[in-house]
């Protein structure tokens, strides 16, 4: 366990509470998933809140995208030590559920990111369908067309599903509405 | 062997039951890893597994917090014998066949999402708020499980004998998930979790809606299986815990 002398950060950063703040925020913000490191933290939605706790240690909020994401303690072990690497002392990491993650929290940039990818990404929440309804189209990330269907709901992770592209034939992953 | 006691208050029985119940599920699911019919499969039930996994961790974190006896969610899993275990029977029971472990999943999810939806809304923040999530996840188990149904419900002779055999030793499992005792209904007085009985017409719907499409026949409610919530189990249980909980059995406290 870090003591507070050890998670300070030092006294040129911590001197001046904004730039330290901007710095870890850089920091963090540049933390990648590990299972789509095409995509930061910051522009998935996990990454939920940085600020200076009152003894002057960062403090770092991040959010499961799936209630079982194997990733978090990944990213809360990254996070902790791109804060620290950037000088601004050993951040506390909270998990914290509430308010629920939504896809609808991925930035455009995020979007822009998956698509290169070829992951398709996720369509609205707005549009999360009833419990069986008719699902919204999905166009394939390689070709652009609508004529796309599922093969499977759950894909290489919870979070992606698994689909088909009926113009080019191609396989390809879906990020699923949450 | 390390076993703990314990301190079961109201609040803390009823997330044990939501904990394990998940939990015991999760391993069950699991067992199908690497022996799934099909690759999708076993992905999608690996997939399953993985949110009831992140559930119950959630649930028995929350709970260990609660008890505030400074345990954690691990001796909550691993330390507790199969009669201080809390789950529904029929997460228990074993994996059987593809057709078996697809209806299961069914009829626990038609039940845990109407139950999540509401829970979301309950007086206890850290509750609403680890329901909040596992709604979302649950619905995407409730269409997964229940597309299964309908296409082995309405396959070939041999799927549909087997949907049929699985619905018959189901079946008598379903009324443990509507009941309420004393705990229940003090935490329903205070807000904290929803009555089952409010729960039971969303689950009808799915159900039969379902099995209309799957060719089921809906069985009448007779003579219902009790007791594992009280921790009164079936054999089952005790082999399962023997596998899940052997490393920590064999290597108290051991970690990586």
């Amino acid at each position: 366990m870090a003591t507070i002398a050890e998670r300070t950060a030092p006294a040129t950063l911590s001197a001046d509470p904004a730039r330290l703040l901007a710095a870890a925020r850089a920091a963090a913000a540049s933390v990648v998933d590990p299972e789509i490191p095409t995509i930061s933290i910051a522009d998935l939605g996990v990454l939920r809140d940085v600020r200076l706790g009152a003894d002057g240690v960062v403090e770092i909020d991040i959010t499961p995208t799936y209630s079982g994401c194997p990733a978090m303690r990944m990213i809360a072990l990254e996070v902790e030590a791109a804060v620290e690497r950037a000088g601004c002392g050993r951040p506390r990491v909270n998990l914290v559920l509430a308010p629920a993650w939504t896809t609808d929290w991925i930035t455009p940039a995020g979007r822009a990111a998956l698509l290169e990818a070829g992951i398709a990404p996720p369509p609205p929440a707005a549009s999360r369908r009833a419990l069986f309804g008719a699902e919204a189209p999905v166009a394939c990330p390689h070709c652009g067309s609508a004529e796309t269907e599922l093969i499977s709901e759950f894909g290489s992770t919870a979070c992606k599903a698994l689909r088909r592209c009926r113009a080019c034939g191609e396989p390809f992953h879906a990020f699923k509405c949450l | 062997m390390t076993t703990i006691a314990v301190a079961e208050t109201p609040l803390v029985l009823s997330l044990l039951r939501l904990a394990d119940t998940a939990l015991v599920h999760s391993h069950r699911l699991s067992e199908w890893c690497g022996h799934a019919p099909m690759i999708e499969e076993d992905l999608a039930l690996a997939n399953l597994a993985l949110d009831l996994l992140g559930q119950a961790r959630a649930l028995y974190a929350y709970a260990a917090e609660v008890e505030g006896a400074g345990r954690t969610e691990d001796d909550l899993a691993y330390l507790r014998d199969a009669p201080q275990y809390r789950n529904v029977l029929m997460a228990e029971l074993p994996r059987g066949d593809f057709a078996f472990t697809i209806l299961r999943g069914f009829l626990l999810s038609a039940w845990a999402h109407p139950f999540w939806q509401a829970a979301a809304r309950s007086a206890d923040a850290q509750l609403a708020a680890i329901a909040a999530k596992a709604e979302k996840e649950a619905a995407y188990h409730v269409r997964h499980t229940g597309e299964w149904t309908i296409r082995l419900g309405d396959g070939t002779e041999e799927s549909r004998r087997r949907m049929l055999t699985a619905l018959e030793t189901l079946w008598p499992y379903t009324g443990e998930l509507f009941e309420a005792d004393a705990a229940d209904r003090a935490m329903i007085a205070a807000g904290v979790l929803p009555d089952p009985a409010t729960l039971r017409p969303a689950w009808e719907a799915t159900v039969t809606r379902v099995f209309d499409e799957a060719l089921l026949p809906r069985p009448a409610d007779g003579w219902m299986q009790t007791g594992g919530r009280s921790g009164r189990h079936t054999e089952h249980l005790g082999h399962m815990l023997a596998v899940m909980q052997h490393l920590q059995r064999a290597y108290p406290g051991c970690t990586w």
